[in-house]
């Protein structure tokens, strides 16, 4: 599925579905809450932009009080934390760059919040990369900690194997397959990629129909002035 | 001729008339200032940038209250403006989207005026002080750029600066003066954004010097033979405010079609990846409106010689009223400019095409033979057409 379709398939489910039925990005939050935060952050998105997929301010709210923020030191210069509100950032699990890479074999795991921007292939590399680990070939030795990916260039990647078919349950009852996750976490980061996007959209329909409606009537004032002199 | 609107002599003069005659100025200058009557769609371009500009400043503003011009912040601050200000998406788009609106209106309106003879005499100070627009457009735009601290800004900048440093004499000063130190930095960004947004404001100036220049020697037409009795002309209100009204309308239109619906089109999405001095991206593209420098500068193989070509680029076109004497100003008038003018514009559109691909030999030929047009075109088609003309 391109961009543009499941985009389009996002804002038409946005406006015209039932509260309860669920859209890709919706739950390719659950798995980006389940699966990827363990490893990622996306540091310039704040628990409170959820509420424009549909998150209530409660579940917002319970959602980022089980996260951790740094708060400071306390009086013997121990690091403090607190617990995340919804204008927080959703951080990365490790407090800085040293500490994910030496958890992850010297790599460190990126930043999610323009990842379907800013990677060439935009969310459906994410959706490739998700679903092309395979075996090691015979014959074939990866270092500690690389993985098999026929997605990639040099074929082996940083980050192991996130999904597993049945690993969530999604509440709608869609079966969550590593294909179906793949796909809804994926368009959720293009979600996340293109902040505000559907309501641009919707404004500038508007607002390009005001200035073609605009453009009608002075075409009208602009000849009948010019009338007079033709 | 009767004008269907009052005089200002034949008004009562009033308190505030008496006092500061502003209301009398503007009706001369604008309701009952005498325009050509034969101006074409062309001639609206100078409004369609009064507004951009506008609107520049105005979401301008808003987003300088927003901004934090340091390097820990500025990513991250932009970003904030993006996803959580309310309405901060749609100014930044605004923001962004005119400054696409800005130049290309730019070139169209100077491109107007090379095909229309707009910079002879007496128009010549008009010329000069639309160019200087230009430059400080092109200043402005370079700094504001570089705010956003994304990986383009901070390598684009990073090969401007080191251009600038290649200018004999000055260029080391001036680099260092921008720069605060030797690398692109904390201080380097504080400069930059007191530059974007006090420029903003000189070029405010210098629009009134443009605009009061053109109430004095008034608008050029595309006869190139300005009205000499009133029953040519017409007053600019009603007659040219409706027109440029619906003009607007239709510009608007595009302006709005970039922000609503292609906000990422004029963007490069290696923007989105905060800057990092220890990682330099694959290949480092200008923004469309800076291409054609870009291409300029990498055609030569000498930095210096780039630099120089580059800035004579623009520099050939202020002499421009000095390099084409004839009287005659419509292209359309003239057999040799109206061959060899269209050809100067694809060489701008070319070098405009090569800078933002990468350079290939076939690029870099293309480049080459495109500068080589542009500057046969002012320094040798231009002196000898009006050589020819003014001798038949």
């Amino acid at each position: 599925m391109t961009r543009w379709t499941r985009n389009l398939i996002l804002v038409a489910s946005l406006t015209a579905l039932p509260a309860c039925a669920s859209t890709p990005a919706q739950r390719g939050l659950m798995v980006f809450q389940q699966v990827c935060s363990a490893c990622h952050g996306m540091e310039h998105v704040a628990y409170g932009d959820m509420s424009s997929l549909g998150l209530s301010p409660d579940e917002i709210r319970k959602w980022a009080a089980d996260q951790q923020m740094p708060n400071g030191t306390d009086d013997n210069g121990d690091p403090k934390t607190r617990p995340a509100t919804a204008t927080d950032p959703i951080l990365s699990p490790y407090p800085n760059e040293a500490m994910g890479r030496l958890a992850n074999h010297g790599l460190l795991p990126p930043d999610l919040s323009r990842l379907a921007l800013t990677l060439p292939g935009g969310a459906e590399e994410i959706r490739q990369i998700l679903l092309s680990y395979a075996p090691t070939p015979a014959g074939m030795t990866l270092d500690e900690g690389r993985y098999y990916n026929t997605a990639l260039k040099w074929k082996h990647i940083g980050m192991p194997p996130p999904l597993q078919d049945g690993m969530l349950t999604y509440p709608d009852g869609t079966p969550a397959t590593s294909a179906q996750m793949a796909n809804d976490v994926s368009a959720f980061l293009d979600w996340i990629a293109h902040p505000h996007q559907a309501e641009r959209r919707r404004i500038g329909v508007y607002v390009v129909t005001y200035l073609a409606l605009m453009a009608f009537l002075t075409f009208l004032l602009q000849r009948r002035i010019w009338r007079a002199h033709r | 001729m009767t004008s269907p609107l009052k005089t200002p002599d034949t008004d009562p003069p009033d308190w505030l008339e008496r006092r500061l005659p502003v209301m009398s100025l503007l009706r001369r200058q604008y309701v009952a200032f005498p325009m050509p009557r034969n101006l074409n769609a062309f001639w609206s371009f100078g409004a369609f940038l009064i507004v951009t500009m506008a609107f520049m400043i105005a979401s301008g503003l808003f987003l300088a209250i927003n901004y934090t011009p340091d390097i820990t912040q500025a990513f991250a601050s932009v970003e904030a403006i993006d996803r959580q200000i309310p309405s901060g998406w749609f100014i930044r788009s605004l923001h962004m989207g005119g400054v696409t609106m800005l130049f290309a209106c730019l070139y169209i309106h100077i491109g107007r005026s090379l095909w229309y003879g707009s910079y002879k005499a007496p128009r010549e100070l008009l010329w000069l002080t639309g160019l200087g627009l230009m430059l400080m457009v092109m200043v402005t735009a370079f700094a504001g750029y570089v705010l956003p601290w994304g990986q383009m800004s901070y390598w684009g900048a990073t090969v401007i600066l080191n251009a600038v440093h290649a200018i004999p004499l000055i260029g080391q000063p001036l680099s260092e003066l921008l720069l605060g130190g030797d690398t692109l930095g904390n201080v380097a960004l504080h400069r930059l954004f007191v530059l974007h947004f006090t420029m903003a404001f000189a070029i405010l100036g210098v629009i009134a010097l443009h605009v009061a220049a053109l109430h004095v020697v008034k608008s050029n037409n595309p006869s190139g033979i300005d009205p000499v009795s009133p029953s040519q002309t017409l007053p600019f209100h009603p007659y040219y405010t409706s027109r440029d009204g619906f003009a607007l309308c239709l510009f608007l239109m595009v302006y709005a079609g970039l922000v609503f619906f292609l906000p990422d089109l004029l963007t490069l999405a290696d923007n989105y990846v905060q800057a990092n001095p220890l990682v330099t991206p694959r290949d480092i593209r200008p923004e469309w409106y800076f291409a054609p420098f870009y291409a300029i500068l990498r055609a030569v193989p000498s930095r210096l010689g780039g630099l120089l070509l580059a800035s004579g680029s623009l520099a050939v076109l202020f002499t421009l009223p000095w390099l084409d004497r004839s009287a005659l100003r419509p292209a359309t008038r003239r057999p040799m400019v109206r061959l060899s003018l269209p050809l100067a514009f694809a060489a701008f559109m070319v070098l405009g095409v090569a800078g933002m691909h990468a350079p290939t030999p076939a690029w870099l030929l293309a480049s080459r033979v495109a500068i080589a047009w542009w500057f046969i075109h002012f320094l040798l088609v231009m002196p000898l057409a009006s050589e020819r003309e003014m001798s038949s």
